[in-house]
């Protein structure tokens, strides 16, 4: 666990020097925004209109900007065989994993703190029931990171891997995606917390058997 | 098998479509495939993960064969529950197509496969592309519970088969004796199929293997 930390450390150290994820990260999310609300621009007038998009439009921007973290992940180590090196180290296999699952999870949530004002701003609209919101937005970005490292360690291997990540993480995270969409916008349509509390167990529950099923799994996806 | 599989399919099919068409709207003589295929699609995906966690355990490669078999017939047993369901909606609701949970999950559940087989072409090294196809079909089954599961968690268009309310709307549902019998007869005849279609694919890719291992030495 400690270890995991220390690797986590470690490219985190590595993105704030170099900054090239993050960057792309944060760009990649706003320019989805700007997009969305091109395109809804009829709808920004009046604020129950937005509500009703805005879980839809968050969501994908987190998700969009989260496979794109996702996709340079184990890129960098691959790159320099910087993966066998750390195979070699002293530490459980999972602890690889679970640093990745930090520091993505990280990554992800930097990019939300800094695209739902933007979102605020581009779509004057503003947020209700914030700290609910943003347990939500918390248990649903570790639910997709947490399938997301493990396909991306998958498909570093394969031909054409990044096509490919999109591919099979989008369908796969679809029980934790699901229940965080639709308990978000129930959130900002002004519906209490207690009514929605299924779509939130069900995001717990997903949350804990994804990642119990990766941590299980992963040694075997880097043993080569 | 393949034989008995075969028979089972063309002798008993018209005894169905008999006994249902006196008794219901003809529209639900699709049910008779509809469900008997659901339910083979779901076993196909559980022969996967058990398949896929027997590999990772044993690292024997006949595992491997079985899961990529039964990935391909599920996949198509998928399709077709997809594409009986919408013939069947189009009778019944009018639509081909509502984006409702269950019919979403079994769409996400077909797709999640089709990604499982498309994941194995993307990996040259047979060793590699058996042991992380082993991981993505463990991690792949996460999602068939969801499916399954999802018609109890959210409200949904779709009838329920299990417990509660049989499917009633018509002034039907399934205590005609004759109904089950005949229902029961066409998951066996499903079942029997899949196994067959299966144990073929899997001699057909062990024999492909053995031609490979020729043909290298």
């Amino acid at each position: 666990m400690l270890k995991g930390l220390n690797i986590a450390l470690k490219d985190l150290k590595i993105e704030s020097r170099a900054r090239e994820i993050f960057i792309s990260m944060v760009v990649f999310s706003l320019l989805i925004l700007i997009i969305f609300s091109i395109a809804f621009s009829d709808l920004l007038s009046s604020a129950s209109k937005t509500a009703t998009v805005a879980s839809g439009v968050l969501w994908i921007c987190f998700i969009f900007a989260g496979t794109l973290g996702l996709n340079r992940t184990f890129a960098t180590e691959v790159q320099n065989s910087c993966m066998d090196a750390l195979k070699m180290c002293p530490i459980p296999r999972n602890s690889i994993y679970l640093s990745k699952v930090i520091f993505v999870f990280l990554l992800m949530l930097l990019v939300e703190i800094i695209t739902i004002p933007m979102f605020s701003v581009l779509f004057n609209y503003q947020f209700t029931a914030i700290i609910w919101v943003g347990i939500v937005i918390l248990l649903g970005s570790f639910g997709f990171v947490v399938v997301g490292c493990l396909i991306s360690a998958l498909v570093i291997r394969a031909r054409a891997g990044e096509m490919l990540l999109p591919v099979l993480l989008l369908p796969l995270s679809l029980p934790v995606i699901i229940p965080a969409v639709s308990a978000t916008s129930g959130l900002l349509r002004g519906e209490d917390i207690f009514s929605l509390m299924s779509y939130i167990r069900l995001l717990v529950v997903y949350d804990f058997v994804f990642f119990a099923v990766s941590m299980l799994v992963f040694e075997y996806v880097v043993e080569d | 098998m393949l034989v008995v599989a075969f028979w089972a399919i063309f002798f008993y099919l018209p005894v169905m479509k008999d006994s249902a068409g006196n008794v219901l709207d003809s529209s639900f003589n699709i049910f008779y495939f509809h469900m008997p295929i659901a339910i083979v699609a779901y076993l196909a995906f559980f022969v996967v993960f058990v398949s896929s966690i027997l590999y990772l355990r044993e690292s024997d490669s006949k595992w491997d064969m079985v899961s990529l078999s039964a990935a391909e017939v599920g996949v198509i047993f998928a399709f077709l529950v997809l594409a009986t369901g919408s013939i069947w909606a189009k009778a019944i609701w009018g639509w081909y197509w509502v984006w409702e949970p269950r019919l979403t999950t079994s769409l996400v559940l077909f797709l999640v496969y089709v990604g499982y087989l498309m994941l194995r072409t993307a990996l040259d090294d047979p060793l590699k592309r058996a042991r992380l196809s082993a991981v993505f079909g463990i991690v792949a089954f996460v999602s068939v519970p969801l499916s399954f599961l999802s018609i109890r968690i959210w409200r949904s268009a779709h009838p329920l088969m299990f417990g509660g309310s049989l499917y009633g709307q018509e002034g039907g549902g399934l205590e005609g004796s004759s109904l089950l019998l005949v229902l029961l007869l066409n998951m066996l005849a499903f079942v029997m199929s899949f196994i067959s279609l299966t144990s073929f694919k899997y001699q057909n890719e062990k024999l492909g293997r053995e031609l490979e291992m020729a043909k290298g030495r």
